[in-house]
């Protein structure tokens, strides 16, 4: 076991943890744990844009993309969050482009800018170009970008560390962040890291879905870590399924494409958004499209021999414009379907994409473990927090935003206390859980497979708590989530070595998605309306008077060392805009 | 009613499109033996599936201890370069289908950096070279208000090499980097370049001494292997010629 001490760590290196490594390495020594090499997290597979008022190209103002994300977000958005977002949306991106961002320009060099799903001119008149964006690598050249940065900064990386508890002290009565305990990859060695101050930015839960965008590391550990400990998590009923990704596989396809013109057609060739959303069509929030081509291929309108998908098409737009603005989605079409988009259309189904939920913070970072009470020391940044600025539905281009205003908000936050505080005594025997829980997986003789438990998990994901939920389905889902839970006691590993033991971590990924899955299915069990990306068919409607209020899920072990989710809720921050029906 | 599920078609229907699959595989695990041994494993895959789903059967169903990067599985990451079928490629965007699956496919770790297990490598060696050509935008005076104005033309001239992901798959092709681990590489050249071109940036200067040194762009002897091996279809001879030329100029 070895010892480290750092005024803050930051555990996760995309995005948000970079943003936030830059600001805290400069006020505090800092180091940054990562379960992958920095430029690996998935930051990088964002594509379409980062959403920023910088009015280049037409008329915007951060007042609009502030009635957008709380319409975006179905009302479920915190308002003063909201308009911290797109009020501090401009320098984000002024800052990116300053630290060496080369973002697509206009014929005048500024920024250039383009149309995304839900961004509209004075408050849904019309789609308005509010999209930053770098060909449809936006993403890729965030991560690089702010890699680049932390290089010039010296930031101090912690590679292929994995961060496996958090460590809470209770100082007279107050409970108060101590540090973290990690795993090292290589060796199998155990870290305990005591700091000042912790930053959470270890991204989403998505793989326990089965199609999904997600990378196979985003298994929530950051959400489990603090959520063993006690700590509430909020809205995790709310999950993004985004609109295009590559039939079968998941693989995004930015709305960006249709940002540029493309359309989704079913298998008369109609372009069926008209229908659903008549001013936004096919740029409407994401919920919403998702749900319209569930729709259509229910109603036996979808493509193919099973009519299992919809379309598509970019077929309409010129050859030259497609290699320019989006040539890696159409890479991957001919990659990994062998069609050319120039000429045919390309089957797409929605994919599970991102968490609105997560571990609560306040707009400074600071985690929250109560409605109000923070706990000092504590911060989160990007997918893994809920801030909340996506309420119940995030708007495309909103997470890059996120990742930047959030994780610098954060990595200053943290390095300000850091400096004014002293450590806090860590608890006894610190890494005992982690020591147990690994031990207790490489002596394991139990019969159960991580693939297999993981493989039920993804399917009743798919099958009961996607775009559309009843009653039913989830409480089925709930039931099989609570029988793989039981039966992940009895899972083992073949691999016992300590060198690179990824057979090991897959099994406490596995155990972190299991918590997290029940989290996310009780909280959607409960919640009986529908409200943006959280559709239940027997609760049609957004109910505000019995819904309007963010879920907060706790664990509670009973005395017989039973686990429950306990439920409970936490009023909206609503500023200037009342709710109103949300129409596209 | 449930989310349709979309995926019993290959279940359900009669001609299955799986066939059957043979992965030679370089193992090693110094825990083990101090010896490399190559492995069969017999799979059941579709070949319109990724060498890296290959891989994921075989872990998840049969060897538990083969060990291999990856993350985002579609070829943005760079996690998964490995030598499939003697050429270096990413896992993730190989389908069976395009490597001839009669014949067993081989996979193995990249060449010219340490091998730690299985197909995991040491990539230090690697980033270190990344982190001497300055890779970061270096400006001076004081900085504007608004963003750097640049044209879309300017924006072009080094667009091809801001798509590297850092996969070393350029590099550890690379016979002259076999030879001498001291060389910066195809990657770092690439990614010096990105700077080098920018419009923006005031440190070209610098970092063509650096490339200038006895391990730098000179020891180039254009084999075009970093240029096959790209998974991003970045022309990197091209992009190490224009540093030299830019050299010898010094007109960039």
């Amino acid at each position: 076991m070895k010892f480290h001490k750092y005024d803050t760590v930051i555990v996760g290196a995309g995005g948000a943890g970079m943003r936030a490594a830059i600001e805290a390495t400069k006020r505090s020594r800092t180091a940054v744990l990562t379960k992958l090499y920095p430029t690996r997290s998935h930051t990088g597979a964002a594509q379409g844009g980062m959403a920023a008022a910088l009015a280049n190209v037409e008329e915007d103002n951060w007042e609009w993309h502030t009635f957008d994300t709380v319409k975006g977000g179905d009302y479920l958005v915190d308002q003063d969050a909201a308009e911290i977002l797109a009020k501090e949306a401009i320098d984000a991106v002024l800052d990116l482009e300053k630290m060496g961002l080369p973002f697509n320009r206009t014929p005048n060099g500024t920024i250039d800018q383009r149309r995304f799903g839900g961004h509209s001119r004075n408050h849904g008149e019309a789609p308005v170009r509010r999209s930053c964006y770098a060909a449809d690598r936006t993403g890729h050249m965030i991560l690089q970008t702010l890699y680049q940065n932390c290089v010039k900064e010296g930031v101090e990386f912690f590679n292929e560390f994995y961060v496996l508890d958090q460590l809470i002290t209770e100082v007279d009565g107050v409970k108060k962040s101590a540090g973290v305990i990690a795993y090292e990859l290589a060796t199998g060695e155990i870290h305990v890291f005591q700091a000042k101050a912790v930053i959470y930015a270890s991204g989403g839960t998505g793989k326990f879905f089965k199609v999904t965008s997600n990378a196979h590391t985003l298994t929530g550990d950051g959400q489990a870590a603090c959520y063993r400990r006690g700590l509430p998590l909020e809205d995790m009923e709310f999950f993004q399924f985004h609109p295009t990704g590559i039939w079968r596989m998941g693989i995004l396809l930015t709305e960006g494409a249709r940002g540029e013109g493309g359309i989704l057609r079913n298998k008369d060739g109609e372009r069926f958004m008209e229908k659903y959303a008549p001013v936004m069509k096919d740029l409407a929030s994401r919920d919403v499209v998702s749900r319209s081509i569930y729709t259509e291929i229910r109603e036996g309108r979808g493509c193919g021999p099973e009519g299992d998908h919809v379309y598509l098409d970019l077929t309409h737009l010129p050859p030259e414009q497609l290699d320019a603005k989006l040539p890696d989605i159409t890479e991957f079409a001919r990659t990994y379907l062998g069609i050319e988009p120039y000429t045919d259309p390309i089957p797409i189904q929605p994919t599970a994409h991102y968490a609105m939920g997560g571990i609560p913070t306040n707009v400074e970072g600071e985690v929250l473990s109560d409605n109000t009470t923070v706990v000092p020391g504590l911060y989160a940044a990007g997918e893994v927090a809920c801030v909340s600025v996506h309420g119940a539905n995030r708007l495309g281009t909103n997470s890059l935003l996120d990742i930047n205003v959030f994780g610098k908000r954060s990595g200053i936050a943290a390095a300000e206390y850091a400096a004014k505080n002293d450590y806090v005594e860590l608890p006894e025997n610190p890494e005992a859980f982690v020591v147990e829980q690994i031990e207790n997986l490489r002596n394991s003789t139990g019969n159960e497979r991580v693939a297999d438990l993981r493989r039920e998990l993804q399917e009743t994901m798919d099958a009961n708590v996607m775009v559309f939920r009843t009653e039913q389905t989830i409480k089925t889902a709930v039931e099989k989530i609570r029988e793989l839970r039981e039966r992940y006691k009895n899972v083992s590993v073949q691999d016992k070595g300590k060198r690179f033991n990824t057979d090991l971590l897959e099994a406490i990924e596995l155990g972190n998605l299991l918590e997290l899955a029940e989290v996310m299915a009780v909280s959607a069990l409960a919640r009986k309306e529908s409200r943006g990306g959280h559709y239940r068919e027997d609760y049609p409607n957004r109910d505000d008077v019995n819904f309007m209020r963010h879920t907060m899920a706790y664990r509670e072990v009973g005395e017989d060392g039973s686990e429950t989710v306990r439920l409970d809720y936490k009023p909206v921050v609503q500023t200037r805009y009342q709710p109103m029906e949300r129409k596209y | 009613m449930a989310t349709p599920v979309l995926d019993k078609v290959e279940k359900d229907s009669a001609a299955s499109p799986y066939i059957t699959v043979t992965f030679r595989i370089r193992r090693y695990n110094p825990e083990v033996s101090d010896a490399a041994v190559w492995e069969d494993f017999q799979i059941e895959i579709d070949p319109k599936e990724r060498v890296l789903d290959g891989l994921h059967k075989i872990k998840w169903d049969l060897d538990g201890t083969l060990t291999f990067r990856r993350s985002c599985a579609h070829g943005i990451c760079g996690s998964d370069a490995m030598r499939i079928n003697g050429k270096n490629r990413l896992a993730c965007k190989t389908l069976i289908k395009d490597i001839n699956p009669e014949k067993p496919i081989t996979v193995e770790a990249i060449k010219g950096l340490t091998v730690m297990k299985d197909l995991v490598v040491d990539m230090e060696p690697f980033f270190q070279a990344y982190r001497d050509v300055m890779p970061f935008l270096v400006t001076k005076g004081n900085e504007p208000t608004r963003e750097r104005l640049q044209s879309a033309e300017d924006r072009e001239r080094f667009d091809d090499t801001t798509k590297c992901i850092l996969c070393a798959a350029c590099t550890s092709s690379c016979p002259v980097f076999w030879n001498d681990g001291q060389y910066f590489g195809p990657a770092a050249i690439v990614n010096a370049h990105r700077f080098i071109f920018d419009s923006r940036d005031e440190a070209g200067e610098q970092r063509l001494e650096i490339l200038n040194d006895k391990d730098g762009v000179w020891r180039c002897r254009t084999t075009f292997n970093c240029t096959d091996a790209c998974p991003r279809g970045i022309e990197i001879t091209k992009a190490i010629q224009e540093v030299k030329r830019a050299l010898i100029t010094r007109r960039f």
